[in-house]
């Protein structure tokens, strides 16, 4: 294991030059470029908005700014959460030319794949904070959870890609399997609710490892408490795990994969 | 310089035939497939695409790999850099390895030719410091300049392959593995690689050259071997494995069902037979021709070829103003060419046709039939002797 992390720090400069290549590709010839990035999450955010105010209007609660400010919150790395992970899963398989011919650590693709996502999730939030100023959520020191929080939504996302990029390669239905989860995950994760809504229940959804980060993050930022340290350590736990145990499945497959593509 | 760069230990590769199955559909039958024919079921569609390799290349030598299409070429070279892992058996690499194999491969068409530059450059091993260095050099080697930035899904297929071979070329490697790429561009680009990669050569880097160029190989490489599916058939000095090769791609007979069967090319000269000639001197050739049934109006065709089986020379019983023969069923039919062998030193071949010329019909061919070998002095290169004699030399000083 060791070994492959040597390896995989001495193709750093490939890792920033494919990671980069993502990113200029992505918006080449495309007149909104960059905005794509701010369009993406507000569709996301409108419509939870819309959700959110029915909700609201039906049980008779109050739809204030905080509600507003509470779904562009975990909107915005949410939609990070599934185009890097959907990217990610299809990065050996769309490079194939590369695969099969040239000789480097390979998981460089899942996370250039991860990593050029990151530039979008930095121009939303950009978008965002300036939201999140007009809104007057306030400022508190709980505010240094975010990079946490974050730091741990890209490891389980790395972990996720790295994993799902290999197992797509041998079998492409995984692809698809990701894409139909993908899809619908937005209703069992915590975006446009708050788990408590759910009373009793609410662990049962907190399973999902990206709930506690998103949870956590709206606590931070809009609510101005500390995370529930407990599911915060469950996630970053599943986190490792599955970095882990990803990419070492991956490196013990990474022989075959020239072959079998 | 008696280190070793490269080693392959009793290599074997293995490889499936068909479709592999990359869905779950297509897997649970397999299994359940497997499991009813007790595990036998996948076993026939594999097959050695090596079989049991043994090499070793020095530093600083180059090496030539030669042999039929599918003799497994390409899978020592994949082998050599990474991408696949040897079945069974080791192999070593010494230093960083750099392959030639598929240039431009690593390129993004949306990209433009100066971004592509650096995506290529740091997917071939180079630092970034490394790749500014040789920028211009690199834009200079592939004449592009003016293209830099044009995105290379608009360039022709080409200026494609000459930025990739620009950018692979200027790889530092400790060894360098070179598959068919020479033949890329245009004359003047073509060139300008053979250069390059004799440059590369007299720097004192282990180059591994894959090619069907016989000559290209006798040209750079001191040792080769020769692959025929699979199996190492012959290694050793090139002059030696390309003759072994040649012997073995000439020893190739077809069955022939036509009416009548060129059955064999024969070489002989004054002195006695042989296939090893000085340039100039005069042979016959002699062909036979086997009737199995009558046909009418039968000419001889005769065909000189060099290494790339190119024609460099033919010539026909009937164009040389004798008539056609009608052949009997079981007739035998023999005629003597004689021919002054005016050509460089080299390897060549003859090949024979039985043909009708009035309705062009081709009966039979045999080629290449024979192979023969001719020495010159050192003052003759290429693919003919014109006999060259200097007979004026000036030299003017002084004079603008």
């Amino acid at each position: 294991m060791l070994e492959h992390l040597r390896e995989l720090f001495r193709y750093r400069e490939l890792l920033r030059s494919l990671t980069w290549r993502e990113i200029r590709v992505k918006y080449k010839q495309s007149i909104m470029g960059v905005l794509w990035a701010v369009f993406m999450p507000m569709i996301v955010v409108s419509a939870g908005i819309l959700v959110k105010y029915a909700a609201a209007k039906l049980s008779g609660t109050p739809f204030d700014a905080a509600a507003i400010a509470s779904i562009s919150i975990r909107a915005v790395p949410w939609a990070f959460f599934v185009s890097s992970l959907r990217f990610a899963t299809g990065s050996l398989i769309s490079n194939t030319n590369l695969v099969t011919r040239i000789y480097f650590p390979k998981e460089i693709f899942p996370l250039a794949a991860v990593l050029s996502q990151l530039l979008d999730f930095a121009v939303a939030s950009g978008v965002l904070l300036v939201l999140l100023t007009v809104v007057r959520v306030g400022v508190s020191v709980h505010l240094l959870w975010v990079p946490v929080l974050m730091l741990l939504m890209v490891i389980l996302v790395a972990g996720l890609g790295i994993f799902l990029s290999a197992s797509a390669l041998f079998f492409r239905d995984v692809k698809y399997l990701v894409e139909v989860v993908l899809t619908f995950a937005i209703f069992f994760t915590p975006v446009f609710y708050d788990v408590s809504l759910f009373g009793k229940w609410s662990r049962v959804l907190l399973l999902n490892p990206v709930a506690p980060l998103l949870e956590g993050i709206d606590a931070v930022i809009v609510k101005h408490q500390e995370p529930q340290l407990a599911w915060v350590l469950y996630s970053t736990v599943f986190a490792l795990v599955v970095l882990t145990a990803g990419y070492s499945f991956f490196k013990r497959s990474e022989p075959a994969f020239a072959e079998n593509i | 310089m008696s280190e070793i760069a490269l080693k392959l230990d009793h290599v074997s590769k293995k490889f499936r035939r068909g479709e592999i199955h990359d869905s779950l559909r297509d897997l649970i039958p397999a299994l359940t497939g497997k499991f009813l024919k007790g595990g036998t079921g996948l076993k026939k569609e594999e097959f050695w695409a090596l079989d049991d390799v043994c090499m070793e290349v020095k530093k600083g030598e180059a090496f030539g790999i030669i042999g039929p299409n599918g003799a497994g070429k390409s899978t020592i070279l994949k082998l050599l850099s990474g991408i696949l892992v040897p079945t069974k058996g080791s192999l070593i690499v010494n230093g960083t390895l750099s392959a030639l194999i598929e240039v431009g491969a690593g390129f993004h068409p949306d990209l433009t030719g100066r971004e592509n530059i650096y995506l290529n450059g740091s997917i071939l091993g180079m630092k970034k410091r490394e790749i500014e260095a040789k920028f211009d050099e690199i834009v200079e080697f592939s004449g592009l300049a003016e293209f830099l930035d044009t995105p290379v899904k608009r360039y022709s297929s080409g200026m494609y392959a000459r930025l990739g071979f620009s950018v692979a070329a200027h790889v530092d490697p400790d060894v360098l593995v070179v598959d068919e790429v020479l033949s890329v561009g245009d004359l003047v680009f073509q060139r300008k690689c053979l250069q390059r990669m004799s440059e590369v050569l007299s720097s004192g880097v282990t180059v591994l050259f894959v090619s069907h160029s016989l000559r290209a190989v006798a040209e750079l490489c001191s040792r080769s071997m020769l692959l025929v599916g699979g199996k190492v058939a012959a290694l050793g000095p090139s002059d030696q494995v390309i003759s072994e090769y040649l012997a073995q791609a000439s020893g190739d007979r077809r069955t022939s069902v036509g009416p009548v069967e060129v059955r064999s090319v024969r070489l002989s000269t004054p002195s006695g037979d042989g296939v090893h000639f000085k340039t100039g001197e005069t042979v016959d050739v002699e062909v036979e021709l086997h009737a199995r049934e009558s046909c009418a109006k039968v000419a001889v065709v005769l065909d000189l070829l060099d290494e790339s089986q190119y024609n460099l020379f033919n010539t026909s019983t009937e164009r040389m103003g004798n008539p056609p023969v009608d052949l009997e069923p079981g007739e035998v039919y023999r005629c003597t060419f004689r021919l002054d062998l005016h050509l460089a030193q080299g390897t060549y071949y003859f090949g024979a046709h039985a043909y009708r010329y009035d309705v062009e019909h081709n009966y039979d061919s045999l080629v290449p039939a024979l192979t023969f070998y001719v020495s010159s002095g050192i003052e003759v290169r290429g693919a003919v002797n014109c006999h060259p004699r200097l007979v004026d030399q000036k030299r003017e000083i002084g004079s603008r």
